[in-house]
Parts: C-alpha cells; sequence; structure tokens
C-alpha cells in the first residue's frame, strides 16, 4: 500500500454479511416458532424489529404495542434481548469464518470482512457473496444478504440491496440513496442522528449525494461535531478518519481461569472483572476502545478469537456486555444449529483492544440517580460485594428490585449485584388484588405449611365466589399445636393470568392475628395463602 | 451535687427521655454516628448507631429494619447475611432505601468470613445468627458443609473487634455475646382486624435495651411499629428502667452511678430549674434542687 492513508482515501473494500431482522430471527429461533407466524421485538413499548410475515400485515417499526397488534391481532410479541441476539448470532459468526478469515462482529447482525481475500480466494466478490449466503444458510440454517462496498457504512447499505459495488463507485452508489439511510439502528443510540436526518430534511438535502456535496467546513461550524462523522458516512468515507491510534502492544488484559469456567454465570462474573480491568488500564492512558479482540483457549488447548467492533468508544459496561454476550456464544453453543464451541471449559481469557481513540468520547453520567451512586460509599460497598461474590459464586449476592405485583414476594425481583437492575414487572399498573400495607417483615423463601381449621375441627376452604367455608378458629402453624385465633380478614382472592392456561394461578389470601402460645401473650400476625386446596405462610408481621 | 439528688433526678420521667442529649449533635454531623429514626434514637446511648459497636437486635425483624432506614436513606449502605426470609417490600416501607441494600441469603458454611468481608466496605452488616449457635463450644463440627456456619463467643468477639477496628456497625439479629447493646422486642397487640372484616394496621410493642458501658442504663420504650402510615413512633414518654419492678438483674448501685455521669454532664441542663418544668413532675424537681 503506498504509505499512509490520509484523510480522503477512500477505505478498503469491505464485505458485510447481514441477516435481515436478526432480533426477530433470534427470538423466534429461541421460542422454537415457525417462520409463517408474525412475530415483532419491542423495547420500550415501540416495535424494533418484525418479520416479513408481520411487515406484510402492516406491522412497521417505531410503531408501539397495541397498533401492531391491531393490524396484526395474531403477532408474537418477544422483548429486545441484547444477550439473546448475541448468543445465537455466534454460529452464523461462525460460518462466515468457515469462509473468510479476519472478520468482525459489527453488532449481532451484521459481520464485516476485508472483502479483498475472499474476493481473490473465489474468483470475484460476486461469487463469493454467493459462496457466503449459501454457507451461511447450510451451517447456520439463516438467510442472509451480502454486500460489498467501500466502508462498513456503505457495505452495509450495499448488503440491504444485495449488492456488490466496484471499488471506487462507493460515493456514487451512496448519492442517490435518501438521506435517512443514515439514521441506521446501530448509529442512533442517544446522538442526535434522527434529529439530524430530520433537520437535513427540511433544510431540502433529501438525498446523501446532496449532504456530501455541502463543504465539510459548513457542515462542522453548523451543525456541530456529530454532524461530520454523518458528513463522512455520506461522502463515502470512514466514520472516523483513519488515524486512530496504534495501540500499545501491552495494552491487553489476560486471566488465568482456574477452575476451568464452564458454566455462564461465572462466565459473565470473570467477563466483568476482565473488562473492567481493560477499562482501568485503558482509562490511565486517556483511551478508549472501539474494537475489541475477545480470545479464549479451552482446556483441550483449543484458541478461540473473535472480533467485535463498535461504532462509538465502549464503555465499561459495554465492554463487558461484548464479552459477556460472546462467551455466552462460545459456552452455550445452542445456536440455530450446533456449531463450532469449546469442547471443554475455559482455562483463559485475554482481551486485546485492537483499535483505540481518545477517550475524550467517553462521558461519564451528570446525575447520578437513584440506584446509581457513585460516591465513595457505593464504592466501597461495591468492592466487598464483588469479593463476597468471589468467595460464594455470582448468584450469592443480590439487591433487591421492586416492582408490580400482588403478594409480598410477587413484587421483589432480586438481581445478582453487578447486573442491570430493572424491575421484573412494571410497578405504575394498578394490580387489582394487590394486597395493602404493612407488608409482612418475614417473607419465607419456602412455603411454611399450616392448617386452618373452624370451630368444630374441620379444616376452612374458599369457595368458587371468594368466600371462606367457616370462620377460622384455630391455627396450626407447620405442625405444631394449633393457636387461637384472635381476628382475621380475608379472603383476598386473585385470578392471575387466566388467559394462560401454563402460568394461571387462582390465590386467596387471608391475614389472621393468632393468641400467643402458651404461657406467652405475644401476638402473631400471619399473612396467609391458598393455592392449589392448602395453605401456606406467606409472611409473618413480626 | 449529692448522689441522692441525682439519683431521685433520674427518676424522674423527662430526665432520661433526655439522656439521648448526651452525643453532641456533632457525632451525628461528622458521622462517627449513624442516624436512625428520632423515635428509635432515646433507646441508643449515642443517639443512633455509633460507627464500631455492635447492637443486636431480637424478637422483630421490624425494629431491624427500622433501625437500618435513615442511615441507608442518607446514604450508608447496609447488607443482610444469611436472612433468605427478608421481606424487602416491608423495608421498602419502613422507609429503607432498597436500593443501598445488598444479600446474601446462603452464606453457608462461608458466614464468619463473608460477615468479615462485609464488614471492610459496608456501613451496617445484619447478621442473623443461625439456629443452633448457642450449643457449647465442643460441640462445633469440622465438616465444611453447606449447613450454616456456627457462631460461637469466640468468633462473635472477633467480629464484633472487627466491625470496631473497620468502623461498621456489626447488627446481629438473635443473641450475641460481647454485643455493645442488646435490642429486645416483645411483640404486643395488633390494632386494625376484626372477626372477618378490618385489615392489620398498627402494633404496640415494648423495646427495651440493655448493654455494657455507655449503654449500661436500661430503657424501655412503648412504641408501635408498624404504624399506619409505615413507620415507627413513640406511644409514651420513655420510662427509666428503675421505675419498672421488672428489671434486667442490673444492680441499682450501677444505674445510679451511669445516672451520675448522665448528670453531671448536664451540668448546665440542672442548673435550670425551669428544664424540669418541662420534664413532667415539677414538684418533686424543685423539691430537689431548693
Amino acid at each position: 500500500m503506498p504509505g499512509e492513508p490520509s484523510d480522503r482515501t477512500p477505505p478498503a473494500q469491505t464485505l458485510v454479511v447481514w441477516c435481515p431482522d436478526w432480533p426477530v430471527v433470534a427470538a423466534a429461533a429461541e421460542a422454537g416458532l415457525p417462520p409463517q407466524i408474525p412475530v415483532a421485538v419491542l423495547a420500550a413499548n415501540r416495535v424494533i424489529a418484525c418479520s416479513a410475515v408481520a411487515r406484510a400485515e402492516g406491522v412497521a417499526r417505531d410503531m408501539s404495542k397495541r397498533p401492531a397488534q391491531a393490524r396484526c391481532p395474531e403477532l408474537v410479541v418477544f422483548e429486545d434481548d441484547q444477550g439473546r441476539d448475541a448468543r445465537l448470532f455466534e454460529p452464523v459468526a461462525a460460518a462466515v469464518e468457515d469462509l473468510a478469515p479476519g472478520i468482525e462482529v459489527y453488532r449481532p447482525g451484521v459481520v464485516a470482512v476485508p472483502a479483498r481475500g475472499p474476493a481473490g480466494y473465489f474468483g470475484g466478490a460476486e461469487a463469493a457473496a454467493e459462496r457466503l449466503v449459501d454457507h451461511v444458510a447450510a451451517a447456520a440454517g439463516v438467510e442472509c444478504q451480502v454486500g460489498v462496498a467501500g466502508g462498513l457504512f456503505a457495505a452495509t447499505l450495499a448488503a440491504h440491496r444485495g449488492l456488490v459495488v466496484p471499488d471506487g463507485d462507493t460515493a456514487a452508489f451512496l448519492a442517490p440513496l435518501g438521506i435517512g439511510e443514515l439514521d441506521q439502528p446501530a448509529e442512533r443510540r442517544g446522538k442526535g442522528r434522527t434529529e439530524l436526518v430530520d433537520l437535513l430534511r427540511r433544510l431540502g438535502l433529501r438525498t446523501l449525494g446532496a449532504f456530501a456535496a455541502v463543504p465539510e467546513r459548513d457542515v462542522a461550524s453548523r451543525f456541530g461535531g456529530p454532524a461530520v462523522l454523518a458528513h463522512r458516512l455520506a461522502r463515502g468515507l470512514e466514520e472516523r478518519p483513519p488515524a486512530r491510534r496504534r495501540p500499545p502492544a501491552d495494552l491487553a488484559v489476560t486471566e488465568e481461569l482456574d477452575p476451568p469456567i464452564e458454566r455462564v454465570d461465572t462466565a459473565a462474573f470473570a467477563a466483568r472483572a476482565l473488562a473492567e480491568r481493560l477499562h482501568e488500564k485503558l482509562a490511565g492512558r486517556g483511551l478508549a476502545c472501539t474494537r475489541l479482540a475477545i480470545h479464549a483457549r479451552t482446556e483441550r488447548g483449543e484458541e478461540l478469537c473473535r472480533v467485535w467492533r463498535c461504532a462509538e468508544p465502549l464503555t465499561p459496561a459495554g465492554l463487558a456486555d461484548r464479552v459477556r454476550w460472546q462467551l455466552d456464544g462460545w459456552l452455550t453453543g445452542r445456536g440455530l444449529r450446533r456449531t463450532a464451541g469449546p469442547s471443554a471449559g475455559l482455562t483463559l481469557l485475554r482481551l486485546d483492544p485492537e483499535e483505540v481513540v481518545d477517550a475524550t468520547a467517553l462521558q461519564l453520567g451528570l446525575w447520578a440517580g437513584a440506584g446509581q451512586d457513585q460516591g465513595e460509599n457505593a464504592e466501597r460497598a461495591g468492592r466487598v460485594l464483588v469479593r463476597v461474590q468471589g468467595m460464594l459464586g455470582p448468584e450469592a449476592v443480590v439487591t433487591p428490585v421492586l416492582g408490580g405485583g400482588r403478594g409480598p414476594a410477587d413484587r421483589v425481583r432480586l438481581v445478582p449485584w453487578g447486573d442491570e437492575r430493572s424491575p421484573g414487572t412494571d410497578p405504575e399498573l394498578p394490580w387489582p388484588g394487590r394486597l395493602p400495607p404493612p407488608f409482612p417483615a418475614t417473607v419465607p423463601d419456602e412455603p411454611i405449611p399450616v392448617q386452618v381449621f373452624d370451630e368444630e375441627g374441620t379444616e376452612v376452604g374458599v369457595t368458587g365466589r371468594h368466600r371462606l367455608t367457616a370462620e377460622p378458629y384455630r391455627v396450626a402453624v407447620d405442625g405444631r399445636p394449633p393457636r387461637r385465633v384472635r381476628g382475621w380478614a380475608g379472603p383476598w382472592t386473585a385470578d392471575e393470568q387466566w388467559w394462560e392456561p401454563a402460568k394461571a394461578r387462582r390465590r386467596a389470601r387471608i391475614q389472621v392475628v393468632l393468641a400467643g402460645e402458651p404461657g406467652k401473650t405475644e401476638e402473631t400476625a400471619l399473612l396467609l395463602v391458598r393455592e392449589g386446596g392448602r395453605w401456606t405462610v406467606e409472611g409473618e408481621y413480626d | 451535687m449529692s448522689r441522692s439528688a441525682t439519683a431521685s433526678l433520674t427518676a424522674l420521667h423527662g430526665v432520661s427521655a433526655a439522656s439521648g442529649l448526651t452525643t453532641t449533635p456533632a457525632d451525628v454531623v461528622t458521622g462517627r454516628v449513624l442516624p436512625v429514626h428520632a423515635e428509635l434514637a432515646g433507646l441508643l446511648p449515642w443517639g443512633g448507631l455509633r460507627r464500631g459497636s455492635t447492637v443486636s437486635v431480637r424478637g422483630s425483624t421490624s425494629l431491624l429494619l427500622a433501625l437500618l432506614a435513615v442511615a441507608t436513606a442518607e446514604g450508608s449502605w447496609a447488607a443482610v447475611v444469611g436472612l433468605p426470609s427478608l421481606g424487602v417490600l416491608a423495608a421498602a416501607e419502613l422507609g429503607v432505601a432498597v436500593h443501598r441494600l445488598a444479600l446474601v441469603p446462603r452464606p453457608g458454611a462461608e458466614l464468619v468470613g463473608v460477615v468479615g468481608a462485609l464488614l471492610d466496605g459496608v456501613d451496617l452488616v445484619v447478621v442473623a445468627v443461625p439456629e443452633h449457635s448457642q450449643q457449647p463450644h465442643g460441640q462445633r463440627s469440622h465438616s465444611r458443609s453447606s449447613r450454616p456456619q456456627v457462631i460461637t463467643a469466640d468468633v462473635a468477639r472477633r467480629l464484633s473487634a472487627r466491625a470496631r477496628q473497620r468502623r461498621s456497625v456489626l447488627i446481629p439479629l438473635g443473641p450475641w455475646p460481647g454485643a455493645d447493646l442488646e435490642v429486645s422486642c416483645s411483640a404486643g397487640q395488633w390494632r386494625g382486624l376484626g372477626h372477618g372484616h378490618g385489615l392489620l394496621r398498627e402494633r404496640d410493642v415494648v423495646v427495651s435495651t440493655r448493654g455494657r458501658g455507655a449503654a449500661a442504663r436500661p430503657v424501655r420504650l412503648d412504641l408501635r411499629l408498624p404504624t399506619e402510615g409505615g413507620s415507627v413512633r413513640l406511644t409514651q414518654e420513655p420510662v427509666p428502667q428503675s421505675l419498672i419492678p421488672d428489671t434486667l438483674g442490673i444492680p441499682d448501685a450501677l444505674s445510679t452511678a451511669d445516672a451520675l455521669d448522665t448528670a453531671g454532664s448536664r451540668g448546665n441542663t440542672t442548673g435550670s430549674p425551669g428544664a424540669f418544668n418541662t420534664a413532667g413532675t415539677p414538684k418533686r424537681g424543685d423539691l430537689h434542687l431548693a
């Protein structure tokens, strides 16, 4: 190659393998749904991807759930889960790697390869594309499209259209495309790209070519930094100038894993610690990573490696996510078809930042909201909690998140320390039949059997009309001698999820106050629940 | 001031209520004492949870949660070890900031190690004392099973010493040899529940303390826990234990000596008779001061 690439050099030909609607494909594959059922994946109640069948019925991106279901009543919806997307994508990446070395996973659903190698080997870019499509379908059971053009952005757009753009024609390929193409899902995160596209359109710049014709100086002075990046894309250049730094050699972090890791949760724990070490090392030099190679070695000496690439510099959480996804993909190996995975536990893990940029692009949140303490206290506590996780395993230290629900146990979700604290159920919903305060301070983790008798000594039940068959008179907890009932109230009944037979639960709750055990005056207040013809203690107000 | 004078002074109702004043507010400000509900401050000789102390709680999980509430809400972290049945919802209701609460429900055989590690970085460490901890020393089994580790008297002292050294508060739920203060709660009557109607609403409890050092003088409070708003409230002015016939066996001389200290440190208060007028029994106070 003649000398250093300058700022204006068109980027090298890149081949992109793109799986259309990947979140939908992954979700449907995991749920085992046949392709003719319409499927959509939602994030924050908005459709982010839908299958071709659903699209034909009128479902579109950014639609909220109700209108989507109104247009397509048999629509199956899934929550967005990036972990699932990444896990199931591993076999696809492996299939591409069979034919083309040096792959980079851009995001689940998109793999990029330098086009020169496969094009030369298979005798032309078209032939390489054809071979790749066939091989991915055969090895991973997934449909994909291939595009070749200069640079990742143009190649992705070419893949959407299944085109091979000859070297040097990239700018001409981009020019007639609509300005809306700049607003790709991967580029969108919080940088105002959507607003920029909207603004450009109102200014009359309706195609990428029209935007590219504006001098870069004017773009920079009127629209600011993020717009310059978009402008570079529109001109068919790489998003960032190629003056990325070559990372110094000793930035890689390595962790010997003893005992070898075989389980996904322990892998996630190791991934987090390692990602944090890498981030500290990079931050110490004022760098952030945009391309990350994850290496692993198994007990049998297999070497696994995968490169992840990201448009934005990776935050510590982003680094940890990618490492976790990758390990998850390798370890579970349950992709669409069983393909290359380690045959034994992992003994060594290495993170190698292949491409770094100045860390000024990484900005910490200005405000720390509830649950995101950043003070010294939180840091100290976090350190010892991680230490305890090291002693007992990652699942042993949990922090509670409150959500919606009826019973005292339903409303609490315990999240392993360090994982994302999202409530399991929406606390804002009304939850009819929910228990009013005060709440029991003790909620047994295993149900304690209890018998409730009426005055004649027969057991009290709950009728189909939500009434008790008799007044509770004595209660025997866990086989102990029965105690007199001083007061009781209820039943509060909840007929939960009756529309889904597998999850349906019918429960009735009563509160009782029991007189003290013989010789004691202390009253005991209990929350009892009847389900499936049996009473159990759900809580004690102690 | 004569000894008999202070003894009778402390026998007055309001005087022991003011004993919370022996902790200068500066302690709370400088962070040597972690704050608690104002209603519970009277229980603790330091007016809050002093860093480095061991305060054992017996008889009520709600009381434990109520003690944690204000400190966690003001930025301290808390960890609860060995209590898989903790009602997190009740904790939130009593004011605990649950996002600063970490749970280690099943430490198993590593109980002591886990508590020791947590004391290094978490301000409030609650440990549920396993049920068979009161066995004599010889019975401890050496097998590292997953059964909860037994806490012997010397292990308990070692953990308390660790808390002292690391300036954290160790709060055992259950008996704890070498606790600085033991707070026991005896459950009383529930209100609000009828026969087939109503709803549990609030409960009267009696909370009493005994301890060593600055905490030697027993205190007894009548509290409402929980109250209707999901909190804790005093139902009566606090009563010094010496007025209650059934004391915990602390000799009178001890409480008198302690009372002397207390009264001495409040020299300026005793100097103004007016202070006693607010304290409830002006006649006796005037008599002895005169």
